[in-house]
């Protein structure tokens, strides 16, 4: 009972951190209708940038907003340099420069902030919390309490913004919201901006209880496209849905049947997602576009 | 007003319109009628900015607005219907509404809010029916509505040009009768109109002035009244 409490604890945490990945596909696939491969890798950077400016003595939150504005620079710049040359920006074109992108920002963060593993503390240091018969990590609160802000956050901007409701709109009609005044390119660079600070981070906020190293971000990539797709590609809910659906059963096949188990789990849900249920849990055929 | 020279556009490789030239002066009501594949779209998509033309101009208010994506040519105040409606299905009313002034509401001003405001109060004078609706997807209304709709977001941007691809298509009669008799109020009131129609006996008995475009040429240009009782238009075009 107590293991399976903890799992669940552990599940939701990891959960969390995919949901924040999910996130940041679901944006650039509602914007451009491409899946962007350098997700995870944003998501590593924010982790790697954050520990080595607290490794040189900067506060933490200097840190981690620190980290967020570069990672965010890193994929403006990605999208004004690279994206913005495509003469005709399918999903598919777009799709095949992320992967371009995501090969160069993991060898950028190597060659810059070397190959070994990087720390951070916990936000509230690492004295677990008791409660009733568990032992909680304080981190923990923090990655299900920022999980939940930006989860609220990207669904006001999106319902009540003027900027956030013309997104919605060029995802919805491209040509018909150019004809409104909405630059194409300005949503795409909006949505690049979101996405990659969000996975920034979800970067920061996993590190104290992971670790990071330039290699990480291919599998927290894998891990976040699993459940955008898991909780339907797309879909804002459905990544909060997917991200947490995933942790937790990652961590409950860990935890009682093999933790060799743990990885295969996302890939396991991502193939039977395609096979039984392409749209995902929460998705509206969106798939079927691509 | 605006002013169409020699115009030659197309997708890719072929050309769809080949040296199309018309004028619409201030204050009329036009007419483009012509089949199917003629190139209405066309014509309808390059003055707005959705397609570059391959050569020839575009002026509008004497200025060239050829070389201009369509985001910024709504700003010069031309504001275009697309064929087939296109509203934000899944926004609501208010939001398709708000969107179509998205130049006034961004960047943020309260100037520019306060003519949005204004401007929505007259859109929703124009179209009642849209005022009920405010709160509901676009995607959920009919037809006619989600027609009224797209009219009422162009209109949003205030624009001095209104243009409209094939705004009857798919509509019943009585419907396209009242979307015409909306457009007709507005030129009344001061905007200049140009629609593109296959339905040639409704846009030449509501508007003014007709041009009609056979493979991306005009073959024929004067009067609604005298295009109606054209030999040629009557038997092409009215199947009469
Ligand atoms: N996106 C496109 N790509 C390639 N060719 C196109 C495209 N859109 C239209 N065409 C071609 O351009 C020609 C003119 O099309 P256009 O849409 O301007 O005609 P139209 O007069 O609006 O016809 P309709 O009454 O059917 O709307 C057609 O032969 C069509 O096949
Ligand atoms: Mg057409």
């Amino acid at each position: 009972m107590e293991q399976v409490a903890n799992l669940l604890l552990s599940g939701l945490s990891s959960g969390s951190v995919y949901a924040l990945v999910a996130l940041g596909f679901n944006v650039i696939f509602k914007s451009t209708g491409a899946i962007n491969f350098a997700q995870g890798e944003w998501v590593m950077m924010g982790g790697m940038v954050a520990a080595t400016s607290y490794a040189a003595h900067w506060p933490l939150g200097l840190a981690i907003l620190c980290a967020v504005l570069a990672v965010v620079m890193v994929a403006l710049l990605s999208e004004r340099l690279i994206l913005r040359r495509i003469k005709k920006p399918t999903a598919l074109a777009v799709t095949l420069m992320m992967i371009a992108i995501a090969i160069c920002s993991k060898s950028l963060v190597m060659l810059l902030l070397g190959k070994n593993p990087a720390n951070l503390p916990g936000f509230s240091g690492s004295e677990p919390v008791l409660w009733f018969n568990l032992r909680i990590h304080p981190q923990t609160f923090w990655i299900v309490g920022i999980t939940c802000l930006v989860m609220l956050a990207t669904h006001w901007f999106f319902e009540r913004t003027v900027l956030g409701r013309a997104m919605r709109a060029v995802a919805a009609q491209p040509e018909a919201a150019a004809l409104c005044g909405i630059e194409p390119r300005m949503a795409m660079a909006l949505s690049f901006g979101l996405a990659a600070g969000v996975g920034a981070l979800a970067g920061t906020i996993i590190t104290p209880l992971t670790l990071t190293s330039f290699d990480h971000g291919t599998v927290l990539g894998f891990k976040g496209f699993s459940a955008a797709m898991l909780g339907g590609l797309g879909s804002l809910p459905g990544a909060l849905i997917g991200g947490v659906a995933l942790g937790t059963l990652e961590a409950l096949a860990g935890g009682l049947i093999s933790s060799h188990f743990k990885d295969a789990v996302a890939f396991v849900a991502l193939l039977l997602t395609l096979f039984l249920r392409p749209t995902g849990i929460l998705g509206r055929g969106a798939v079927e576009k691509v | 007003m605006l002013e169409l020279a020699s115009l030659q556009a197309g997708y890719g490789a072929s050309n769809v319109l080949h040296g199309l030239s018309l004028s619409v002066n201030q204050g009329a009501f036009c007419t483009l009628i012509g089949a199917n594949g003629a190139g209405k779209s066309t014509t309808m998509k390059a003055i707005a900015g959705l397609l570059r033309p391959v050569q020839g101009s575009i002026e509008f208010e004497g200025q060239r607005i050829d070389h201009l994506p369509a985001a910024q040519i709504v700003t010069r105040g031309i504001a275009l219907v697309p064929e087939g409606r296109r509203v934000f299905g899944p926004m609501t009313v208010r939001e398709n509404l708000q969107m179509g002034a998205f130049t006034k509401l961004y960047p943020r001003s309260t100037a520019g809010n306060r003519q949005v405001e204004t401007r929505l109060e007259f859109v929703l004078e124009t179209f009642p029916r849209l005022r009920e609706r405010l709160p509901q997807q676009a995607a959920t209304l009919s037809g006619g509505e989600q027609q009224m709709l797209a009219i009422g977001r162009a209109l949003m941007s205030a624009p001095r040009l209104l243009l409209l691809d094939e705004p009857s298509m798919g509509l019943a009669p009585l419907i396209v009768l009242q979307v015409f008799a909306v457009l007709r109020q507005l030129q009344r009131s001061g905007l200049t109109v140009l629609v593109s129609e296959q339905n040639a006996s409704v846009a030449l008995a509501h508007a003014d002035h007709g041009y009609v475009i056979e493979s991306g040429r005009i073959v024929l240009a004067d009067s609604a009244a005298r295009l109606h009782d054209n030999d040629k238009v009557r038997e092409a075009y009215l199947g009469i």
